[in-house]
């Protein structure tokens, strides 16, 4: 956090607001971030971390005098190279946007025009800026690919954005930013769509690419031990006000505030793995299965059980045939062989051919809980429903046991009239719990519960979880690609890749070595937090290949 | 409540409710007998006759009264009975998906690759030409567009989680389609059935005109224009009157559906 005379980016008291109409009510201003001031010098990198609201990508869009949808900047001023952004406009505005300072989205799949091909929007802004020719944009474009670790690097710019992986989009993304010799580089979530096993090739590649082209970068993320990683400082920012601000080494290893030291704390659940002894609840024995129109199995030969009570993690990354399980176990995608039994009982591979008694002892909770609920009802009618339905229940009776349900998941009574739009996204995952609770099962498929939702928030629901198996005695299939909830949460794993089950037994057999080959890239691909843990991991990737 | 209405949405119900007050309370308000002849044929406006005579010496006010009654009556009822058929059977196939959507879809394509006032006019020439027998055939051919509507609707609904989650707890189609679905597929239903409601007015209007719709001496909007278009080449407006009606309920009727539908979309509830 050294000051030299001229910072490249230097921010002051920068506020920015918004414009939000509710439904039918007039048009409000409020403020979403309340006066954050910081420098970047050349060459640095500085990590902004916070959850979801905290402001994070409006302050690092504030770097090209942009605020996406009703975003304003309101005060403050951004100077960049020497001058305020936020009083020029125009033809300036555009040369300093995509020439001086780029732009890494979240979503590559997402930004890349689908239509054209890879390299014309790599060196587009480049050409376009006038800094290069094209043939010289092209030069430089190869050079960069083959920088960023793309595999070909003369050829996989005349593929087009859906020929290429979700993983290699992103480094080519990263090419484009870097393309045109910028200044500084915006990166927003870069690696969060990414599996943990890719994450880790992305996050190498762009503090590669930083280090060697020597541009300052801000580096958005939530995910504090992936900044650690890359960032020579951090700002930690709180629903737009900044909480901490330190170099890296302080934040990680001497957090000053409470919120920041609960960030670095969080995914310390200490789970006890229970024995693995009595009839197993959900027998899963040789179950293949595949989709309508399609000629492979996305699920093959898989093996699996799970004991009353306990809770059994499937993990994998996407693609692994992890989800197509859990549609397998629900009924919404007939097995094509292998039998499923529940509770001593055979399960009929088909939906509509199940008792209503199957149907009730085995639930279901979605990773996205906004769309899991239906927005026009309201949370005393999602939770009420399964309790009308399964057990006849009416009028006051429903009513005090929809209060019961709403004290078991910690949110009060209060919030029965609610709809789903008035809460937030932890309170929602809570609602959709509470909806499987109702119907009292004895088995809860929960299919990435947490992967949406903000660490500390995905922490409580964790807690809840495990809270609620020890009272109601449910057990829990909990499907998840994050590791680290696997350890605070898990019985037995089972580790699946391409629709296999490579590595299944219980937690402290799967997590100890000797590891195979898949279940050893993917433990050691979890970000830590400490810093120099990339270095570290690809220093012995590299030791290992050599040695083979 | 009635600060919160925008203005547009304010001179929509203005006009939209004295069109409907008008329908509703015709034989009290009328001046003179719907079909009685008080005076010369196509008299200027008068304090006797506020718009005048028509083409045999009717109270032209009169007629338009008693015409915008047939003519909003009708409509409406056509209206409903297209989107309760429509929506309920284009809810239906989006939900059970399969031969039930093939075959409720390629029907409805048949029937629309047939312009509908062509259709209409074969239905009508054979059949008798009674209210009944005009609602039902209008109601049913507009159906086909308020099918395509809602089965396009509803299949990017049902492939949402919340319809999944009540799948799996193993809720029938009447739940799911009437609980599920429904709710969030009223806006663009809401929208769509302003704009049906102007199209049944003037589908009306057109088949009235066209001699097959309400036979006379019964008034309605486009038999109106009808009895009166010869006025036009001697320079008398009494046909421009119901035009001009029919305009301003259009556009009305719609100023309010734009209205229920910013409210509708409001995930508080507020429908």
């Amino acid at each position: 956090m050294q000051t030299t005379k001229n910072p490249l980016l230097q921010v002051r008291d920068l506020k920015i607001g918004a414009t939000i109409t509710p439904p039918g009510g007039r048009p409000q201003d409020i403020e979403i971030v309340h006066g954050v001031s910081f420098d970047l010098q050349k060459g640095r990198v500085l990590g902004l971390i916070g959850e979801s609201g905290a402001g994070k990508s409006t302050i690092g869009l504030s770097a090209m005098a942009y605020g996406r949808g009703g975003v304003k900047i309101t005060g403050g001023q951004v100077w960049v190279n020497g001058r305020d952004i936020l009083q020029t406009s125009g033809s300036d505005l555009r040369a300093l946007r995509g020439g001086e300072v780029t732009y890494v989205s979240q979503s590559a799949a997402a930004s890349f025009n689908p239509a054209k091909k890879i390299m014309d929007q790599v060196v587009e802004a480049a050409v376009r800026q006038g800094k290069f020719t094209r043939s010289a944009a092209e030069k430089r474009a190869v050079e960069l690919f083959e920088k960023l670790g793309l595999p070909d690097p003369q050829n996989i710019g005349n593929r087009y954005p859906h020929q290429v992986s979700g993983g290699q989009l992103q480094r080519c993304m990263t090419a484009l930013a870097l393309c045109p010799e910028p200044d500084l580089v915006v990166f927003d979530e870069p690696t969060t769509a990414l599996d943990v096993t890719t994450q880790i090739d992305v996050l190498m590649a762009i503090k590669e690419a930083i280090r060697d082209t020597g541009v300052a970068a801000i580096y958005i993320t939530h995910d504090l031990a992936v900044v650690a990683q890359v960032s020579d400082d951090i700002m930690v920012l709180k629903m737009g006000d900044m909480v901490e601000y330190g170099t890296t080494e302080q934040i990680i290893t001497a957090p000053r505030e409470d919120y920041t030291k609960a960030l670095v704390s969080v995914r310390s659940i200490d789970h006890q793995e229970k024995p693995a002894e009595g009839t197993p609840l959900l027998r899963v024995e040789g179950i293949s299965a595949r989709y309508k129109g399609t000629n492979f199995d996305v699920l093959k030969n898989v093996n699996v059980e799970l004991r009353p009570g306990q809770t059994l993690a499937v993990v994998g990354e996407s693609g692994s045939g992890k989800s197509t399980l859990a549609r397998v176990i629900t009924g919404l995608l007939p097995a094509r062989q292998g039998r499923l039994s529940f509770d001593g009982r055979v399960l009929s591979p088909d939906l509509p051919a199940r008792s209503r008694e199957d149907l009730r002892e085995l639930q279901m909770i979605y990773q996205m809980a906004d769309v899991a609920m239906n927005p026009r009802q309201t949370v005393g009618t999602i939770i009420g429903r399964p309790l009308e339905f399964y057990f006849g229940m009416k009028g006051d009776e429903k009513r005090r046991r929809i209060k019961e349900l709403l004290e078991e998941i910690e949110m009060g009574d209060g919030f029965i009239d609610r709809y789903p739009a008035e809460l937030s996204g932890g309170q929602k995952q809570r609602v959709c719990i509470a909806r499987a609770l109702a119907a009292k099962p004895k088995l809860i498929i929960c299919d990435e519960v947490t992967s949406a939702l903000d660490p500390l928030v995905a922490d409580g629901i964790l807690k809840l979880l495990l809270n609620l198996q020890k009272v109601e005695d449910v057990a829990y299939l909990f499907i998840t690609h994050d590791l680290a909830t696997v350890r605070a949460i898990a019985d037995s794993i089972a580790v699946m890749y391409k629709g296999e089950v490579v590595r299944y037994g219980t937690k402290s057999d799967v997590l100890a070595p000797p590891f195979d080959d898949y279940t050893d890239l993917l433990l050691s691909s979890v970000p830590e937090m400490r810093m120099g843990w990339l270095e570290d991991v690809i220093a012995n990737r590299k030791m290992e290949s050599a040695g083979h | 409540m009635i600060r919160n209405i925008p203005l547009a949405a304010m001179v929509g119900l203005v006009f939209t409710g004295f069109y409907f007050a008008m329908a509703i309370l015709a034989p009290w308000i009328a001046p003179y007998g719907m079909a009685e002849i008080v005076g010369d044929v196509w008299e200027p406006s008068s304090p006797e006759h506020w718009l005048g005579t028509d083409n045999i010496g009717r109270d032209l006010l009169t007629r338009m009264i008693y015409g915008g009654r047939t003519t909003i009556f009708i409509a409406t009822v056509a209206t409903l009975i297209s989107f309760c058929t429509g929506a309920i059977f284009g809810f239906w196939a989006a939900v059970a998906g399969g031969w039930v959507d093939q075959l409720f879809s390629r029907f409805v394509d048949l029937v629309m690759s047939i312009p509908s006032l062509i259709l209409a006019l074969v239905i009508l020439s054979v059949m008798p030409v009674t209210v009944p027998v005009l609602v039902l055939v209008m109601g049913f051919l507009d159906s086909t567009r308020v099918f395509r509507l809602s089965r396009a609707v509803a299949v990017d609904i049902t492939v949402m989680d919340y319809v999944e989650a009540a799948k799996l707890r193993g809720e029938g189609y009447r739940w799911v389609i009437f609980r599920e679905i429904l709710p969030n597929a009223l806006s663009p239903l809401v929208a769509e059935m302003g704009l049906r409601f102007i199209f049944m007015v003037l589908f009306i209007s057109t088949l009235s005109f066209l001699g097959l719709g309400i036979q006379p001496p019964e008034a309605d909007w486009g038999g109106i224009v009808k009895e009166n278009a010869d006025g036009i080449n001697y320079g008398i407006g009494a046909a421009l009157y119901p035009a001009v009606a029919i305009a301003t309920l259009a556009i009305s009727v719609n100023l309010v559906a734009d209205w229920v539908l910013t409210r509708t979309t409001s995930l508080k509830g507020g429908r």
